[in-house]
């Protein structure tokens, strides 16, 4: 199998890995970092979402081929120890019920609120579209987000 | 009436057992649902059990850290962090002290290590308080005689123990000396005024973790030398495996073996062994044994397996004919309750209203793929996942690999949702066999295609109801229920409007099919909910009466019933209407904006609600939903806002856009890219309030999704005039607009 070299949460990682392999899959199999949930393996839930030099991507879909020099953040790297804004936010707003897609949500709204500082409502409700809560919890994600955009601020 | 039957008795002596920790501190052990029956007789003789043998406890440092430890699995209902709040509110330690831990299960002493039903926290509402308070009098105790004054000129607050002379001593200080002392007689429960922790909002416990992406869930957990597994299961319900090539799978790098799997289930059936949790596929299913999840899903794409037809291959379309037929009574209905003289009453009729409703099949769809760890070996059979039965799935798992039940070891992990896929254990027995057959720890991983095609649905349905109104009035009401694989739970034919027409009759027939079924998130009235709040309304308008009153005056007949069958309290249906009603300004219009209501009692909590329709671009859409509960005492206003706004949204979604099909055996949808889950910018807004109340709590994990089905009919009756009969709404409407337009 090839090897790769890969940029998470700024430090090097290299892999042995099939070409076509899934960062997701890298991520969570062989460089042990879980909080990337897989949900659908084809770009549709939102689940296994991470940045990726800065913009938020569906880590099923990104080869690891493709993920070579890449600058790549996932939930462990976010901030060292939960502090991020959007972390807090959904702290204080007690947002996840089972949990699972909530590493993916956050994910999203970081890379979102970098963009934008100041969402709408409907903003907000359209970045997150994507993004499948089965607990459906997303009335307390909608206010997360804005929890944390004020923080942001 | 269901608050009678509330009363929970046992013998607390029993059941409670402390040990002193080698390493230091009290660990409280509590019997917890075998203390729920009544007249139980302990399993085994008490003196000689350790804690381990107790699925609740408390463990207590000598620093004074304590520990709880929560026993029934976590699937995103609350019970991690409710469970554990209703011992140390007794216990009386500040909450920011606690540290939960789930518990293991045992599979000798207990009997409701479940996640299921909206149950948890009903059963253990007193035992578990008594648990806590109980260790609150031994540290107490112990402290008194450290002083050599009477327990009773002590007490203890938030982890500080004080007596009448100002000599303080914290609960580590004493723990040791605790430990060892008498279990006491009786103990003294807090009333509810005096509650810190019970009714202030907490955090889920995991939260922190969640946040940070610690590992928590099945799919999280690892071990080494763990290799994984993916399995190819037969594409068509009906069909089994009858021979394959996997020459190009076994050419992969990462594919370390192909096998089959399936003699083991065999044997099992064969042994006549069988469980309300196995839901068992005929067929030997290939599995493919990868150094990573990717290989061995990677692999299973390179399987060519053929498959021959076993049983008859059915369709929606076969499904759809036969329940109407059915409904038309070509097979004898089982009569669940009958009062009065129904056929009489429509004799006698001025006006008959008759209307049918129909919902499809369900996936469950739990965000995190079924899967699950297991680690055969000689000693014993070590399993790890989210599971909602771990009692009753060691017991399958025993017999399957013919163990002894006392070798297989279950740990509950966290589960990315469950709603009553996770009761089932057939993704437990898939892994069990895989290591059982290779000798190897694993991890089965299901691919979201093969979850959401070999799943156990929620059952197609159809339901005629009838009513007849004679001088105005309702004077009967026939509700006939056609089912796949088997009909209502026996409890429902005495929720409402059982008592409150005197002519009432529930008929119940059903089709069996090779498709496997079984719970869903509310399970049975989750649709039947809707079908009746939706004739509801119709029949309100039939009468030419006020919706709201057509119900308050039916609720009166019931008041004050000798009859023990009823299910629903009248007054507290009473009540949460009013309160709908008044949070929700029924009754004022305002431009733009269509109103639907909806009553229903489940899960033994009552809960009304008000769905807000506005039109866009020509179709409804659900803007504003507002809920009133009354569960009783909230025992975290948090965790039951999240449930109540969860199961009103779960319930929009799935009424509005939820929608499973079969041809030929075969599920149509395998993925999220075409099964429809409502998302984010779909979702109303939802407002939750809660009847003040001092009764014991009962669950909320379901409860408020079987009546937000009709909220939304209703509504968009409102809005649109047209009533609506068939789930999922939406789909449904643009089908019809496309034909008509």
């Amino acid at each position: 199998m090839p090897t790769f070299n890969l940029n998470i949460n700024k430090k090097n990682y290299t892999v042995e890995a099939d070409i076509d392999t899934p960062l997701l899959w890298v991520l969570r199999d062989k460089i042990n970092l879980v909080g990337t949930k897989f949900g659908c393996g084809i770009g549709q839930c939102g689940a296994c979402t991470v940045h990726v030099n800065g913009n938020a991507m569906r880590s099923c879909l990104l080869l690891v081929s493709q993920a070579e020099s890449m600058d790549i953040t996932t939930i462990e790297g976010l901030s060292e120890d939960g502090s991020h804004p959007v972390q807090e936010a959904w702290k204080e707003v007690d947002v996840p019920q089972c949990g699972y897609c909530q590493s993916g949500q956050i994910m999203t709204a970081s890379a979102f609120l970098k963009q934008n500082s100041n969402p709408s409502k409907s903003q907000i409700r359209n970045a997150m579209h994507g993004n499948i809560c089965r607990c459906a919890s997303y009335n307390s994600i909608e206010k997360a987000v804005e929890v944390a955009a004020k923080k942001m601020l | 009436m269901t608050t009678s039957k509330q009363q929970i008795t046992f013998n607390r002596r029993s059941f409670i057992k402390t040990t002193a920790l080698a390493s230091g501190g009290m660990l409280i052990g509590f019997n917890l649902f075998q203390a729920c029956k009544e007249g139980v007789v302990p399993p085994v003789d008490i003196s000689q059990l350790n804690f381990n043998d107790f699925n609740a406890f408390i463990k207590i440092s000598d620093e004074g850290k304590v520990t709880i430890f929560s026993p029934n699995p976590e699937i995103g209902q609350g019970v991690k962090t409710s469970m554990p709040m209703l011992i140390a509110e007794e216990l009386d330690v500040k909450w920011e002290d606690v540290y939960v831990e789930q518990g293991k299960l045992d599979t000798k002493n207990y009997t409701r290590q479940v996640a299921g039903g909206s149950q948890s926290i009903r059963f253990s509402w007193e035992p578990l308080r008594q648990t806590g308070a109980t260790a609150k009098q031994m540290l107490i105790n112990a402290a008194a005689i450290r002083w050599g004054v009477e327990a009773s000129s002590c007490s203890a607050k938030q982890g500080v123990i004080t007596n009448s002379n100002g000599d303080v001593l914290g609960y580590g200080d004493v723990v040791k000396e605790a430990a060892l002392l008498e279990v006491p007689e009786k103990v003294i429960l807090k009333k509810p005024e005096a509650f810190t922790i019970i009714g202030k909002g907490q955090s889920n416990v995991d939260i922190d973790k969640i946040i940070t992406g610690k590992p928590l869930f099945g799919l999280d957990y690892k071990e080494e030398g763990m290799v994984y597994a993916s399995i190819l299961r037969p594409p068509a319900f009906g069909q089994k495996l009858e021979s394959y090539d996997d020459t190009a799978a076994r050419a992969m790098p990462g594919v370390l073996d192909v096998i089959t799997i399936g003699e083991k289930l065999r044997q099992y059936k064969d042994n006549k062994k069988k469980s309300w949790t196995a839901q068992l596929v005929d067929s030997d299913k290939i599995v493919v044994i990868g150094k990573s999840t990717w290989d061995a899903l990677k692999g299973v794409k390179a399987i060519k397996a053929s498959w021959v037809t076993d049983s008859d291959l059915e369709s929606t379309a076969d499904h759809d004919r036969i329940l109407f037929e059915l409904l038309d009574g070509k097979k004898t209905f089982t009569t669940k309750r009958s009062d009065g003289d129904v056929k009489k009453a429509f004799d006698e009729a001025d006006k008959v209203l008759e209307r049918t409703y129909e919902a499809p099949f369900l996936p469950h769809n739990c965000m995190e793929p079924m899967n699950f760890f297991a680690n055969v070996t000689a000693e014993k059979v070590h399993l790890v996942g989210p599971i909602q039965t771990p009692e009753e799935t060691a017991k399958v798992v025993a017999d399957l690999l013919e163990r002894d039940l006392n070798q297989v070891e279950i740990e509950m992990t966290r589960m990315g949702g469950g709603f009553g896929r996770r009761l089932y254990s057939d993704f437990v027995l898939e892994a069990a066999e895989i290591s059982n057959a290779i000798q190897k720890p694993v991890k089965m991983v299901s691919s979201r295609e093969g979850d959401m095609t070999t799943g156990v649905y929620r059952p197609s349905v159809k339901y005629k109801i009838a009513a007849s109104i004679k001088d105005g009035k309702v004077t009967g009401y026939h509700l006939k229920e056609a089912c796949i694989n088997g009909g209502m739970y026996n409890l429902i034919p005495n929720f409402f409007p059982a008592g409150a027409i005197a002519n009432y009759q529930v008929d119940t027939v059903s089709y069996k099919s090779n498709i496997t079924t079984g719970a869903w998130r509310a399970p049975y009235t989750n649709f039947l909910a809707s079908a009746e709040q939706s004739f509801f309304d119709e029949l309100a308008e039939a009468l030419g009466v006020d919706r709201i009153k057509l119900h308050l005056d039916l609720l009166q007949n019931v008041k004050g019933t000798t009859d023990e069958r009823i299910q629903y309290s009248p007054e507290r249906l009473e009540g949460v209407i009013k309160l709908a009603v008044e949070k929700s300004n029924w009754g004022q219009p305002k431009a733009g904006v269509y109103k639907g209501f909806s009553v229903y009692y489940c899960h033994n909590t009552h809960v009304a609600e008000v769905a807000e329709v506005a039109m866009e671009d020509n179709m409804p859409v659900v803007k504003r939903v507002v809920c009133a509960v009354d569960c009783g005492i909230v025992v975290n206003p948090l965790g039951a806002l999240n449930q109540v706004k969860g199961g009103v949204i779960d319930g929009v979604g799935h009424a509005l856009y939820g929608d499973f099909s079969f041809k030929d055996g075969v599920p149509q949808f395998n993925n999220f890219n075409t099964y429809q889950l409502i998302r984010m910018a779909q979702t109303p807004e939802v407002e939750a309030y809660f009847v003040e109340s001092d009764l014991a709590p009962t669950g909320l994990g379901e409860p408020t999704l079987p009546p937000v089905g009709a909220a939304v009919a209703n509504a968009i009756y409102a809005a649109t005039g047209n009533r609506v009969y068939k789930q999922p709404y939406l789909n449904n409407m643009k089908v019809e607009q496309n034909i008509l337009g």
